[in-house]
């Protein structure tokens, strides 16, 4: 996984609430085999509309999603980070996640970034009376800036290591190879198995 | 120290712990469909990795697969790529796998506690938010990404914060009608899609100790759709008597002993919840939804809310937008409300109690004119005893089509979808727009509701038709 420490790029304003994840990708392209390729999934049915924000060329180069609370709702599809990654987010704030969505942004790089519902409103209005207006994501120092604003954001303390150092997950587990072992041989036998 | 039910199984799954770590968390059952797996074998391979435990692994197929002709091949391209993928990863990583034309195959959270896989005190994981099903066996269960589900393969663990605790308690009787999806219908609307957030859910009261284990998987299903990563229900007399006798659960001395180990895991009297939601259930009534999301629900007696009801900003646009893609109006009775669609189905509620709810309103009536009823069992097991019971007689009889067990229009993986602009009763989870077709337009009800609005072809309640 790639380092993550500073980011700057275009904001995009989504001024929706409950943003679910079947409309961050609808099912029908979760058909795909593949880890990449989504960026045309992303928000499809919403994109059909000429005025849906995504549609504006101003903000054509957007890396940072702006969104209301309730961010990834529902299913539990990691196809939803990669279709916002493919499409070329790097980072989502919004006022509240839904856990299995910010748990998956982690895995995968995307940096999903807490901050409070009055500073999503600022950002949407700096975005909106200034298009094309950048925004700085500092994982380094927790802080999320752009015009007149600078302001900290949560994000949980351990997948922030982990993006800042871009570390594989699974190697770290396999580091408790002797502990996975001793917890195996003390599983009590009444337990089922699938052979 | 006191413990909640959550935190006793989570604290006998923990592998490795550390300062300013995560736990690193044992994982009893890992389920696996077609859908969320792919990449994750690709990841094994990348890596030159195995799964540890195949025998802790079971895969099906159930997201894609048609529920008609499925003696031929899948016609989708795409479909029949992500399922022989499927077949072909579990061959190669030997995995078991059900898969289409297997009696055992169907919607993975049928199929676990059918088999009596899931039992109480395990921790299943599933690449499927839904999974939360299983809390019902007093197991803690949830949905896991992608990345999440290659970790499980190849270590049988999971690095994971702990959840906060909520007590969903509901005091009282259901009153005669009124069923666990109309309850946690109710439930999702009073605390919200992000009530949950963050929280494991433990349902307990009267009410919930006095439902079946069928009710009580309805009730876990829904929990994600309130934000909560899983819901759970304390194992009693109820639990053990659906888990004895089946293939995959404990006998003889190992029985008892097991027994012995799930009487131990209800929640300490003395121990504290996080938080705690009290619920009355004589007051309920059945329940449907009437926009895009599964908290915005009423009593099916209600009318369609006014938007500017609401309190705040979010809500008031979310309601809006809402009704507009629904194509309703402020103030229409939701009996009003015509359907074009029924389904009966789902990890929600595609079990054989469901269906015996519906075919018990629907015998002797008739499907209305103008109005497709599919009736899809949650497994290939639900679809035969359903033959054996001759429900599938009464589904037919009444003009509704009999079809073979998957996912199908829950989600429209397959090609059971709605038009746009069509509109469903519909006994799954998920409301939100498109969910079941592009463009389509869903209410959740409970089967006894799609039955009966099915009779009338506008969303009706079976107390609704005893004079029709």
């Amino acid at each position: 996984m790639e380092k993550f420490t500073v980011h700057t790029g275009v904001g995009v304003p989504l001024r929706r609430s409950n943003v679910d994840t079947d409309q961050i990708i609808p099912a029908e392209y979760l058909k795909r085999v593949t880890r990449h390729g989504y960026e045309d999934a992303l928000f499809s049915a919403w994109r059909k509309d000429p005025d849906f924000v995504l549609n504006q060329p101003r903000y054509s180069l957007a890396s940072v999603l702006v969104a209301g609370p309730d961010f990834g709702t529902g299913s539990s599809r990691e196809h939803a980070v990669w279709a916002l990654q493919d499409y070329g987010f790097k980072v989502v704030l919004s006022s509240r996640f839904a856990d299995i969505f910010r748990g998956n942004a982690g895995k995968g790089g995307l940096v999903a970034a807490q901050v409070e519902e009055s500073v999503i409103e600022r950002l949407w209005e700096v975005l909106e009376s200034h298009p094309g207006a950048e925004i700085t994501v500092d994982l380094v120092e927790c802080r999320v800036k752009s015009e007149r604003i600078d302001e900290p954001f949560v994000i949980d303390e351990y997948v922030r290591w982990r993006l800042l150092e871009g570390l594989d997950d699974i190697g770290i587990s396999l580091k408790h190879e002797v502990a996975i072992e001793d917890f195996e041989a003390r599983r009590p036998e009444y337990l089922p198995t699938t052979a | 120290m006191a413990k909640t039910l959550a935190e006793k199984v989570w604290e006998s799954h923990v592998v490795a712990r550390a300062e300013g770590e995560p736990d690193l968390l044992y994982i009893d059952l890992h389920l696996v469909h077609e859908v969320t797996s792919p990449q994750a074998f690709d990841g094994l391979r990348a890596a030159n990795r195995k799964v540890r435990r195949p025998d802790l692994t079971m895969a099906t197929e159930d997201h894609n697969v048609p529920t008609m002709d499925i003696d031929k091949p899948i016609a989708d391209p795409i479909s029949r790529t992500q399922v022989e993928t499927l077949r072909r990863n579990c061959a190669e990583f030997e995995v078991p796998l059900f898969s289409l034309g297997n009696v055992e195959q169907g919607i993975v959270h049928v199929v676990g506690p059918q088999l009596g896989l899931t039992q109480p005190g395990m921790t299943v994981v599933c690449g499927d938010s839904h999974t939360s099903t299983h809390g019902a066996f007093g197991a803690l269960a949830f949905g896991i990404g992608t990345s999440e589900v290659e970790h499980v393969l190849a270590t049988q663990t999971l690095p994971l914060k702990p959840f906060k605790t909520m007590a969903v308690t509901v005091n009282g009787k259901l009153p005669d009608g009124v069923t666990a999806k109309d309850l946690i219908l109710a439930v999702i609307a009073q605390i919200g899609t992000g009530g949950g957030q963050g929280y494991v859910l433990e349902y307990r009261g009267e009410a919930i100790e006095a439902l079946s284990m069928e009710a009580r998987m309805t009730i876990c299903n829904m929990s994600i759709e309130a934000g909560a990563r899983a819901g759970m229900i304390a194992p009693d007399e109820t639990t053990f008597e659906f888990l004895k006798g089946r293939e995959r659960a404990p006998s003889g001395q190992a029985w008892d002993e097991a027994v012995a180990a799930w009487r131990e895991l209800a929640t300490d009297d003395d121990a504290t919840f996080d938080a705690e939601v009290i619920v009355d259930a004589s007051s309920l009534s059945p329940f449907v939804t009437w926009g895009t999301n599964p908290g915005q629900g009423l009593p099916l007696s209600a009318s369609v809310p006014d938007p500017q009801d609401f309190d705040n900003d979010a809500d008031r646009t979310a309601a809006q937008r809402a009704i507009e893609y629904m194509g309703l109006t402020a103030g229409m009775p939701l009996r009003d409300i015509t359907v074009d669609t029924v389904f009966l189905g789902s990890c929600t509620n595609g079990r054989i109690e469901d269906l015996r709810a519906a075919a018990q309103v629907l015998e002797g009536r008739k499907v209305a004119d103008g109005v497709t009823m599919l009736v899809v069992p949650g497994s290939v097991r639900v679809r035969l005893e359903a033959e054996a019971e001759g429900l599938d007689q009464i589904f037919t009889q009444a003009g509704a089509q009999w079809r073979q067990a998957g996912c199908s229009m829950c989600l429209a993986m397959n090609p059971d979808k709605l038009t746009p602009g069509e509109r469903s009763a519909s006994t799954s989870n998920r409301n939100f727009e498109g969910r079941q077709g592009p463009g389509g337009r869903t209410h959740l009800v409970s089967p006894q509701v799609a039955a009966a609005t099915a009779v009338t072809g506008h969303l009706s309640a079976p107390a609704d038709l005893v004079n029709a």
